[in-house]
């Protein structure tokens, strides 16, 4: 009896679904194995489709960037608004993680949720333990290594969600980004979520090492405005956040007057650029 | 060779625990109903638990006072070991949040946990984000909980706290003891204070009519006469101390400062070594 059809009876026996009926048939036909209903079986060369197909729940969600400048790091999120009648402000994609770190999402908001539990869960048992403020490298490779777990067992699934983790240390500003793989690199700017290939452009265009966050914040509201497709998804709202010289080293929300500014000289930008068009 | 330290001088029984798996595998189950008799079993070193009996590194009395507007507070920045006078530098008054301050005498190790205990709260808070903030009496309820859990457990955290802070005009001063017993009062005095800065306190506040009646500066000379009374006769303090002021406008403690002293009259006093 070959896998399938073992699979198959067994499922007849004890009425549990081995995968979907349409994908075990086609699979039946061609006397093949099915390779992404589970994250614990590669495909013949060597993909884990369960994490790719969670990486395609992070692209669909509204972008969220992170730039390291010299004084800081700056967060902002296209946090699209999925009914009028949520009460602003709600579901936020920002969260603090500890005093001096703070996480942006993008992809299914729930998973994201349970990251930034877990990243406030390490930063917490790390000031436990040694009594002092965790790092950026620590707190990017304790994020990391969870992710990955999940990649790993066949009872779980990946994170739909991918993080943008901003942070201030002993020696300067840190960005990282962990995927839902695991994998995670620090950077000089990142975005994910839909309009992370425009929104990478616009980054590699600024010149990092000599910026402000003063200045990063008006940059990245304008890339978050310009990457947002009006005609796909009619409101969003902008989050901003920022860890910088300025908040005395702690991660919180740009202040309100700073983050108005930077949020309509984003349409002003916006609506010049349709008049040049 | 015994590589556990703790059986070195125990006889060894081959009877009850033939694998030698006490004391290090003594907290993990299907452990024989022998071994689990021997006493100081389930404890991780293999020896009875053991609680804080009395304090190591000390801080002495803490002085807290209401005044018109605000609450002030003074500690000196001595830790003693024993009567030994070791760490000069310490500071007792602490910043919670920006309208709090912790004051602390008694173990200062204890006093180093709590307020890590204290940080990790406001780091929750801080999370949260939800423009909510916990006001004096609400750090004042948790560290209540917190100290009288310890003595419940016959394992007190060996000191006495006092909490200042203004949350919404209101002044809040208070203190608590290893015990868990709350106390708040206009004017507040801990350990060798109690007996000899307190009923200067009182007295002040009796005469000039309430905490209505003194202003900021009236409160900075109160406090400062009566560290100068405990410098003269506590000889576990320190001509060395900070004030905290804090009002609505926010919490400031001070540099160490010192009070000018008298010792003229101790040519006269015979009979205690001189």
């Amino acid at each position: 009896m070959s896998l399938v059809a073992a699979k198959a009876h067994f499922a007849t026996i004890f009425h549990f679904p081995v995968s979907s009926d349409h994908a075990t048939k086609s699979a039946m036909r061609r006397d093949d194995v099915v390779y992404d209903v589970s994250v614990s079986t590669y495909s013949p060369d060597g993909r884990v489709f369960q994490v790719e197909y969670a990486g395609k729940a992070v692209e669909n969600s509204g972008t969220a960037i992170g730039i390291r400048v010299k004084d800081g790091v700056v967060l902002a999120v296209e946090k699209l608004i999925q009914s009028k009648l949520l009460v602003p402000g709600a579901n936020r994609r920002i969260q603090n993680v500890d005093r001096h770190v703070g996480i942006a999402t993008a992809g299914l908001l729930a998973d994201g949720r349970h990251i930034v539990k877990r990243a406030r869960e390490e930063a917490q048992s790390w000031r436990d333990i040694y009594r002092q403020p965790i790092d950026g490298p620590n707190i990017a490779s304790r994020v990391g290594n969870y992710v990955a777990a999940y990649t790993l067992y066949s009872s779980v699934r990946p994170f739909g969600s991918s993080t943008i983790i901003a942070t201030m240390d002993n020696t300067g500003p840190k960005l990282y980004m962990v995927e839902p793989s695991g994998l995670y690199w620090g950077y000089h700017g990142t975005a994910i979520g839909k309009g992370r290939q425009v929104a990478k452009t616009e980054i590699e265009k600024l010149n990092l090492a000599e910026m402000t966050c003063r200045e990063a914040v008006k940059h990245a509201a304008r890339i978050i405005y310009n990457v947002h497709d009006d005609a796909k998804d009619k409101e969003f709202e902008l989050e901003l956040s920022w860890v910088c010289e300025e908040s005395k080293g702690l991660h919180q929300f740009v202040p309100k007057d700073i983050a108005a500014e930077a949020e309509q000289l984003a349409k002003d930008a916006l609506t010049e650029d349709m008049d040049d068009d | 060779m015994d590589h556990f330290p703790t059986n070195w001088g125990n006889p060894r029984s081959e009877e009850v625990d033939s694998y030698n798996t006490y004391p290090v595998a003594s907290h993990i189950g299907n452990v024989p109903h022998s071994v689990r008799q021997i006493a100081g079993y389930g404890h991780t070193n293999g020896h009875p638990t053991s609680h804080t009996q009395s304090p190591v590194v000390t801080g002495t009395s803490v002085l807290g006072l209401k005044y018109k507007g605000g609450v002030m507070m003074a500690a000196d920045n001595l830790a003693s070991y024993g009567s030994l006078a070791r760490f000069r530098d310490i500071e007792r008054l602490h910043k919670v949040t920006d309208f709090t301050v912790l004051g602390a005498s008694g173990d200062m190790s204890d006093f180093q946990y709590v307020k890590h205990l204290l940080d990790s709260q406001m780091i929750k808070e801080y999370n949260a984000d939800d423009g909510h903030t916990l006001a004096t009496h609400n750090i004042y309820e948790y560290l209540w909980r917190v100290m009288y859990n310890r003595r419940s457990k016959m394992n007190p955290l060996w000191n006495t706290f006092v909490l200042g802070g203004v949350n919404k005009g209101e002044s809040f001063l208070g203190a608590i003891d290893l015990k868990g017993t709350p106390y708040q009062s206009a004017s507040i005095a801990t350990g060798f204070g109690s007996h000899l800065a307190q009923p200067i306190l009182r007295k002040e506040l009796e005469q000039r009519g309430g905490e209505n009646n003194i202003t900021e500066e009236q409160a900075v000379e109160i406090l400062k006469k009566s560290m100068k009374v405990l410098w003269y006769r506590d000889a576990r303090s320190m001509n060395k101390f900070q004030l905290a002021k804090i009002t609505s406008e926010g919490v400031t403690i001070s540099e160490s400062m010192s009070v000018e002293t008298e010792w003229g009259f101790a040519e006269n006093i015979r009979g205690y070594g001189a």
